[in-house]
């Protein structure tokens, strides 16, 4: 699994960094990055969904690795 | 509107009544304060987008989706036009009218970023936010778990206590009194003030004696640090620039005001409707204490259920929304608390689910406004409940009907007697 996170969306609410701190940073303006390359190990994947989950402005996404 | 609207005893407003909510709401009825969820339910049904003639006329849509989408339409529906159902400095006065201080203009930038469009709002909103970031919020949280537990104390020692008026409304004062440098014993002042902007907009003489209070002290606190710096985010915004100038003595006023205004009576708001849940309904108290983990999701559900703010939107030019014809100078309400609650985003949205995994919840609004104080609120929030919970986890309400809230644009309890059980 892997997060990616649009920052043309992003409003920072900083509730992805707030939920999964361990998948997301935040600058001083609020504005979200994925750490890393985005990829998720398997148990942090409930918090990836919930951090999609829970963004207002649709600004994340998972893929599936094939 | 005028200025002489009677109050009952609590200070509600005495309203004409509503015979009909899809044609003459208000939102300063007492109905409406107090409960208001049936009421949105019933006009989520019937007329999503309801309109009223009362304030100067607007529209109050209660779907997630046109709350939504009107947020994000910030070309057809600006904040610079007034952001407010009864305007914040009326054309009546120059927001100035302290007897015995020479008047001048004043909040002639208004009070961005809140009130403001593109570009204005760009540059503004940028000075607030790494004041307001995580890792800045982190440094308050010591400010604020200290205070919470001298609080707490005194709830302790007494075996009862007001869960608004003693705790809720005592924290972000403080909190943000703390970040502008200004005195703690003006918390009280401070809050008073603010009320009377808020809760007491529909009472001109009130507003406006809010609006003067807090700009008097203002200006007396910016000259002081004209004179003499400190170390304090007043000093830091009159030292800002904005291309390559100072931003002008207006614009720190101006956003000064708003971080007073916007910081205090929406977050003890959240605060105190939080420990009203929690004292009305010991199965989620005793699962929250039971369950720390859950906090992170329990926070954002009662942000999501009890959301206080709805700011507003007010036309420049005829529009057409969705077939409805909306007339220039009309207000369109941003609902995001009715938002919050819309069935169709929210399963079982009018109970509060402490591990609820979808939420998606519009309490600090969405798009270019989104609420530059997030952080801290939801830190003050978390901290508030911690503090309380870890001394206090057993707690009930002593009279349910003697809970009283308050209402308008920021919605909240205003006292809730409590004792340790
Ligand atoms: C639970 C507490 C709070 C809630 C529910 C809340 C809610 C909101 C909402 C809904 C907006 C958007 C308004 C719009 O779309 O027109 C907003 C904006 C704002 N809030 Fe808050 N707020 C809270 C606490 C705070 C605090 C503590 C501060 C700062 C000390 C703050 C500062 C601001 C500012 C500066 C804006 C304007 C942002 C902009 O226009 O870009 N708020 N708030
Ligand atoms: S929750 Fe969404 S909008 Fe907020 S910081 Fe994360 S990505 Fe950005």
């Amino acid at each position: 699994m892997r997060v990616e996170l649009n920052p043309d969306l992003c409003q920072g609410h900083n509730r992805c960094y707030a939920l999964a701190p361990e998948l997301f940073d935040v600058d001083d303006y609020g504005t979200a990055v994925v750490i890393g390359e985005g990829s998720v190990a398997a148990d942090l994947e409930g918090k990836a969904r919930l951090a999609v989950d829970n963004c207002p402005e649709y600004a994340i996404t998972i893929t599936q690795d094939t | 509107m005028s200025s002489d609207i009677s109050h009952d005893q609590h200070g509600a407003p005495i309203t004409a009544p509503v015979l009909d909510w899809t044609s003459d709401y208000d939102i300063f009825d007492p109905q409406y304060i107090n409960d208001p969820y049936g009421i949105w339910a019933e006009l989520r049904q019937t007329c999503p987008m309801a309109h009223t003639d009362r304030w100067g006329g607007s529209w109050l849509p209660t779907r997630y989706a046109d709350v939504y989408a009107i947020a994000h339409d910030i070309e057809k529906f600006p904040s610079g036009n007034g952001i407010s159902v009864v305007p914040l400095v009326d054309p009546a006065s120059d927001g100035d009218s302290v007897p015995g201080n020479t008047p001048s203009p004043v909040l002639t930038s208004g009070v961005p970023p809140i009130s403001a469009d593109p570009p204005l709002h760009t540059w503004t909103r940028r000075l607030i936010l790494p004041t307001m970031s995580p890792a800045r919020v982190a440094d308050y949280e010591v400010f604020t778990r200290d205070l919470c537990h001298r609080l707490v104390d005194d709830v302790l020692e007494s075996g009862t206590g007001d869960a608004a008026s003693e705790y809720a409304q005592q924290i972000p004062v403080r909190v943000i009194g703390h970040i502008l440098g200004v005195p703690e014993d003006m918390s009280a002042t401070f809050t008073e003030w603010v009320r009377d902007v808020l809760e007491f907009a529909h009472d001109v003489e009130r507003r406006r004696n809010g609006i003067s209070n807090i700009i008097h002290y203002l200006r007396g606190a910016i000259e002081a640090r004209q004179a003499e710096p400190q170390d304090d985010f007043i000093t830091e915004l009159l030292n800002s620039e904005h291309d390559g100038e100072p931003i002008g003595t207006p614009v720190v006023m101006g956003m000064c005001a708003l971080l007073l205004i916007a910081g205090i009576d929406t977050t003890w708001s959240s605060i105190g409707s939080t420990m009203w849940h929690l004292a009305a309904h010991p199965d989620d108290r005793r699962r929250l204490v039971a369950e720390p983990n859950l906090m992170p999701t329990a926070i954002e559900e009662f942000l999501r259920v009890y959301a206080p703010v709805t700011m507003a939107r007010r036309l420049t030019e005829d529009k057409q929304y969705e077939g409805r014809p909306m007339k220039a100078g009309e207000r369109i309400l941003m609902n995001f608390p009715a938002a919050n609650r819309d069935p169709e985003v929210f399963p079982d949205a009018d109970r509060v689910i402490l591990d609820r995994q979808q939420n998606r919840h519009l309490a600090f609004g969405t798009g270019i406004h989104r609420c530059a104080g997030s952080n801290l609120a939801r830190m003050e929030l978390r901290v508030a409940i911690e503090e309380w919970l870890a001394r206090i986890p057993e707690f009930e309400l002593i009279d349910p009907a003697a809970v009283t809230w308050a209402g308008g644009q920021v919605r909240g309890p205003r006292s809730i007697p409590v004792r340790i059980s």
